[in-house]
């Protein structure tokens, strides 16, 4: 028999071919990519990150000043990425839950507007809508001279909402640790009338006690420890407003619009997923004497849960990629400042590898988080 | 199932359906109790508000005719912007005497899609009628150069041609890609399912955006000296990429849902790996993924605009720039984007109910 003709040379050979190709091509584009980078005198390699920066970045999630390296300027686009994304993704949940929920009221004008909402949302581009919300913003609204003092202190114009800013201090750790515990002994105190409710069918106010378990701790730091503050008030003075807390259009827009976006798909699975649960779980619910309301949040929702994670997944991972549309209306996320990066450096493979690269490891991150929380939910099977 | 369950079923089929509603159909459904009357007055009173918004703004309080001016003046639309500039957003910088090509194949493009829509015609025939006639024509009537008409670099493309374009050859061009990619990730081959996962996994977890960006910064550094790609052709390149991988992952699903008794018996009739992909597996598979891949198809119908940001003039760059002239410059704010808004709701939601069209006659026709 031929070599040829047996099937493992076969499927070694068509994988050495693979892979030998593969290898092929990225090796003469390396070596012509190194060429015209020395031809371009571009210097290569990651020593940049520890330069100075110099450019000023408009919103900071995490502190930063123009003197800053450049690694500590991509640290900044990345939080500042982390933090529309995420909260794009709990606000569009909500919303997009209570939409998903009214598509499938048996009032026709509830289903029928929120149907409408969902249609009108998924058939327009998301960056059309960006642009939209932030030509809306920049134009209903006054420039900064004649800024609109909604309260003392409180500023509002085309360039966005300034506020008075609450600064501590010191104090501040101390806040954040009873906040973390409160919220601990909250869930515990939740857990354990929970169960003993169940256990004994004694109904404890649950509402009362965790509330109060969770803010006894900040109001023992609140009386006991030494918390100084101060305000930052925002002063008005010829072309922009300086100091306090301050909202812009590009950050209020993004957010917007992803939000909006979020709503649309969560909308839609949510409905999906309800649909998939069997109807005679609405009719055991019903003869039980649970309403409407009471079947969907104990009988109807933790079953269709386990259908709306996966795609729920995929919603979540689509945001935080969606997120680089930022650069679109100049909200200084992970990719904007990397662009600014590279136009000043000239770098320009190593700025997208490390965008990338950052993109792909939070992308894995998400997904393991999901598939963990999917693994809670899903049906356990005996 | 237990006898009673069956019985019961099978017995009451009305049972099944939605509990009839409160107090005659009608009024019942929308004012049966006060939550719900309460429910419907609040989104009839949005609707309405919505309603006289719009018209407020579209009609009432717009300027018809006229210059610039006097669209300063109102508070409403300003339409003159839009007749002004409408061969603009629909053509963007192709030759001003010679935009009857773009439109001619636009209109060629649409009614040519109109017509493979219908699954009757679908076939080896159509496929041959595109590559053959109906694609040449096209870029002869775009890019000239034969019969007499002018030469148009792709540099002076724009609008909505190229929106179609980009989105149209994205997907063709993707889709045999994608099938590929496919077979190597279900491929027994360790070796070829590594790259194909990796291939996919690794455009599926990061952002359009950043491709493009390859595509338009990075890849003229891979290219030796003298040879320069246009950059239209490498932000067609990236789209195809990009979209070779979601289809990808669409077709895996379509190939996992095909028996594995049909790759055996495949086997057993001595036919090797390719002829029981094409001639047994990939019928099967495809046809389950054709709802799902005009869907995806909406969806990279959109992302086309992202192109806008790499500086490539698609509709959404043609509405953007022309809100941006000088002339019309913080007059015309939300007019072009609004006008933009209904024309890409208007093709995604028709590509929308043939998706659903194609599902029900999917469902009806075969199983």
């Amino acid at each position: 028999m031929p070599l040829f003709n047996d099937a493992r040379v076969r499927a070694y050979l068509y994988q050495a071919v693979a892979i030998g190709t593969v290898l092929l091509v990225a090796w003469v584009m390396f070596s012509t990519a190194s060429a015209n980078l020395a031809k371009q005198d571009i210097a290569t390699g990651f020593g940049f990150l520890a330069r100075q920066a110099g450019f000023v970045i408009t919103e900071t999630a995490i502190a930063y000043e123009p003197t800053d390296t450049i690694g500590r300027a991509i640290l900044v686009g990345i939080a500042n990425t982390v933090k529309v994304a995420l909260l794009a993704a709990v606000f569009g949940t909500v919303l997009g839950l209570l939409v998903g929920i009214g598509r499938l009221s048996h009032n026709p004008v509830l289903s029928r507007l929120m149907l409408a909402y969902v249609e009108a949302l998924r058939n327009v581009p998301l960056l059309l809508y960006l642009l939209l919300w932030y030509s809306l913003i920049i134009s209903a609204f006054p420039p900064v001279k004649q800024a609109i003092e909604m309260l003392p202190g409180v500023f509002l114009s085309n360039s966005g909402l300034v506020m008075p800013a609450l600064r501590f201090e010191s104090g501040f750790a101390a806040l954040v640790a009873a906040a973390i515990v409160g919220g601990i002994a909250a869930i515990a105190v939740a857990r354990v009338l929970g169960r003993r409710r169940v256990a004994t069918g004694k109904e404890a106010p649950i509402g009362l006690y965790a509330p109060l378990a969770f803010l006894l701790p900040l109001a023992l730091v609140a009386l006991f420890a030494d918390i100084a503050v101060s305000w930052d008030v925002p002063e008005l003075g010829r072309f922009r407003l300086s100091g306090g807390y301050h909202l812009r259009p590009e950050f209020v827009a993004l957010l917007l619009g992803l939000t909006l976006s979020v709503s649309a798909n969560v909308a839609e699975i949510v409905r999906a997923g309800i649909q998939a649960v069997s109807k005679g779980q609405w009719e055991a619910a019903t003869a039980l004497g649970l309403s409407r309301g009471r079947t969907l949040k104990l009988v109807i929702l933790p079953q269709a849960l386990r259908i709306i994670i996966p795609p729920l997944t995929n919603t979540y991972l689509t945001v935080f990629k969606n997120s680089s549309l930022a650069i679109a209306i100049g909200y200084p996320d992970l990719v904007m400042v990397s662009n600014t990066i590279m136009n000043q450096t000239g770098q320009a493979i190593e700025a997208i590898a490390i965008f990338m690269g950052v993109y792909l490891g939070l992308s894995i991150l998400i997904s393991l988080v999901m598939n963990w929380y999917n693994a809670q939910v899903a049906l356990r099977e005996r | 199932m237990t006898q009673i369950d069956t019985l019961i079923a099978g017995a009451t089929p009305a049972a099944r359906e939605a509990p009839p509603l409160p107090k005659g159909r009608w009024l019942g459904a929308y004012f049966g109790t006060p939550g719900n009357a309460l429910i419907t007055i609040l989104c009839l009173g949005t609707i309405f508000a919505l309603t006289k918004l719009a018209i407020g703004w579209l009609f009432v309080n717009a300027t018809f005719s006229g210059l610039p001016a006097d669209c300063k003046a109102t508070s409403g639309a300003c339409w003159p912007f839009l007749s002004a500039k409408m061969r603009y957003i629909f053509f963007g910088f192709y030759p001003f005497e010679e935009q009857w090509r773009p439109l001619a194949a636009m209109l060629l493009f649409l009614g040519a899609c109109v017509v493979s829509m219908v699954p009757k015609v679908w076939g080896r025939g159509l496929l041959l009628a595109w590559i053959a006639i109906i694609l040449p024509v096209l870029y002869v009537l775009m890019a000239g150069g034969y019969f007499g008409l002018s030469v148009v670099p792709t540099t002076q493309w724009g609008g909505l041609p190229l929106s179609f374009m980009l989105s149209f050859i994205g997907l063709a061009c993707a889709l045999p890609l994608g099938i590929a990619l496919a077979l190597a990730r279900a491929s027994s081959l360790p070796a070829i399912r590594i790259l194909g996962v990796g291939f996919i996994e690794i455009v599926r977890g990061v952002p359009l955006i950043s491709i493009l960006f390859m595509a338009t910064v990075m890849l003229p550094l891979f290219m030796p000296d003298g040879i320069t790609i246009d950059k239209l052709l490498r932000a067609q390149v990236a789209i195809i990429l990009f979209a070779a991988a979601y289809i990808a992952e669409i077709v895996r699903g379509g190939l996992q849902a095909v028996p594995k008794g049909q790759v055996e018996a495949g086997h057993s009739l001595g036919l090797h790996y390719w002829q029981i992909m094409r001639k047994i597996v990939l019928p099967q598979a495809l046809k389950k993924v054709i709802p799902p891949l005009v869907s995806l198809f909406i969806g990279f119908f959109q992302d086309t605009t992202l192109v806008t940001i790499v500086g490539l003039l698609d509709f959404l760059d043609t509405v953007r720039t022309a809100m941006r002239d000088p002339e019309w410059q913080g007059i015309a704010v939300l007019e072009g984007y609004v006008f933009a808004a209904v024309v890409y709701f208007l093709f995604s939601a028709l590509m929308g109910a043939y998706s659903r069209f194609l599902e029900r006659y999917f469902r009806t026709t075969h199983d």
